[in-house]
């Protein structure tokens, strides 16, 4: 669920690359500065996600993990950054 | 003077990976996409099952170490009519290899003029592949996709007439090659000129469709569903587990390894599932509309491959849709008692 300040991406149950994608098509309509969190079930998001925000100009804040879910929290990058 | 930008298709291979640099070192803006067909090994696979080491995803890779921005784009839904209806027809398998090749140009094409590129750049060579990346198809799948010779191939180039790219002198003829056939030495040689000492092994095989068992248990499904349809969560399921059809319309999926497991009990409010009780076994969905004697003979099989295997009786836990859970006890099945037509 969405909060005021964090955009969520469901990823769970998705295997990479599909968390990347619908991250990214997620962040296509998203206005730089946005934060975004995109929670995982498959650990190589944890590799993917940070990948593509490096290669695309996005910033990871934070990653974590527990429970068997994994979360990568992202700020999207542009003009403001 | 106008900066030319190019878009690549960037599978994560050596191939693409090199085309990609050789158009870089002619001051060309690239930007990469790699298309999700569902099909791919690449992810999946290694997603699913239990690794010790993480897996990397090649064309993220690919695009970090090239300094390339890489967009990947989820065609599962439009790619099923290349599947199904391919034009140029099957390679050896269920493999549509022609029909992917002009369906990903044409994709990166209509992407190149939505987005302001010049032209597509792809890693094929001439005489590499059998079906795809011959003399005569490479010309159809410039035709066919819609891209004609604003598609640039940087590492055969010298083979082919030359691609307004290079007429228009936007990059130079001259410093592209002119490589064929099935060797990849030539390959490697221009990798390591550039430096380029670590790149995903050239296998061949970056599609399930090329696969001779993959491409059974998807006929099988098709046959049993008496129509040739597919969504996202068949063809991933079929990457997974041991399959065995004791019947049309009735199918066992069986975890081999923990990882399968897990990934299995993803699926739980869409197949009734099995899983052992009284000793360590794998988990399983059953697919179909089923009896009560299906769900006991499906327990059987998974007892079959659990560590009660040789045990006079087994208790299973099953789990319908609703997560109602109930127990059974069974004698697992012999070897012997497995028809090797159920198996897939």
């Amino acid at each position: 669920m969405d909060t005021l300040d964090t955009v969520v991406v469901d990823c769970r149950r998705l295997l990479c690359p599909l968390p990347v994608i619908r991250v990214q098509d997620r962040v296509a309509d998203l206005a730089p500065g946005t934060q975004v969190e995109a929670v995982c079930t498959d650990p190589g998001a944890l590799q993917d996600i940070p990948a593509w925000c490096r290669i695309n100009g996005h910033t990871v804040l934070r990653t974590d993990s527990k429970d068997g879910e994994h979360c990568v929290v992202m700020r999207v990058g542009g003009a403001c950054e | 003077m106008i900066e030319r930008k190019a878009v690549a298709l960037v599978s994560g291979g050596l191939d693409s990976m090199l085309a990609v640099r050789v158009v870089q070192d002619q001051g060309i803006q690239v930007e990469g996409l790699n298309f999700f067909t569902g099909f791919c090994v690449e992810g999946h696979t290694h997603a699913i099952r239990k690794n010790t080491k993480p897996k990397r995803n090649n064309a993220l890779w690919v695009a970090e170490r090239l300094g390339v921005k890489l967009h990947f784009v989820d065609v599962v839904e439009d790619y099923r009519d290349v599947v199904l209806n391919p034009k140029y027809g099957y390679g050896a398998n269920l493999n549509p290899c022609l029909d992917c090749k002009i369906f990903m140009v044409r994709r990166a094409y209509e992407w190149m003029r939505g987005h302001g590129f010049d032209f597509i750049v792809t890693g094929e060579v001439v005489g590499q592949r059998p079906k795809s990346q011959r003399k005569d198809t490479l010309p159809i799948v410039q035709d066919d996709s819609g891209a004609g010779d604003l598609l640039l191939r940087p590492l055969c180039a010298k083979r082919l007439p030359p691609t307004r790219p290079e007429r228009e002198g936007w990059v130079e003829r001259e410093r592209l090659f002119d490589f064929s056939g099935r060797s990849r030495k030539p390959q490697m040689a221009l990798a390591k000129a550039y430096g380029l000492d670590d790149y995903a092994q050239p296998a061949g095989g970056c599609c399930f469709l090329t696969d001779s068992q993959y491409a059974a248990k998807l006929t099988d499904l098709w046959n049993s569903r008496g129509d040739r349809v597919y969504d996202l969560d068949d063809i991933v399921l079929l990457k997974v587990g041991r399959h065995i059809r004791p019947r049309p319309g009735f199918k066992v999926i069986i975890a081999r390894e923990e990882g399968e497991g897990r990934f299995l009990t993803g699926f739980r409010k869409r197949f009734v599932s099995i899983k052992t009780l009284s000793h360590g076994g794998p988990e399983a969905l059953i697919d179909g509309v089923v009896t009560e004697s299906d769900i006991e003979l499906a327990a059987r099989l998974v007892a079959r491959y659990g560590q009660g295997r040789d045990c006079e009786s087994v208790r299973v836990e099953v789990r319908d849709l609703t997560g109602s859970t109930r127990e059974l006890d069974v004698r697992p099945f012999t070897p012997q008692e497995i028809p090797g037509e159920w198996i897939l």
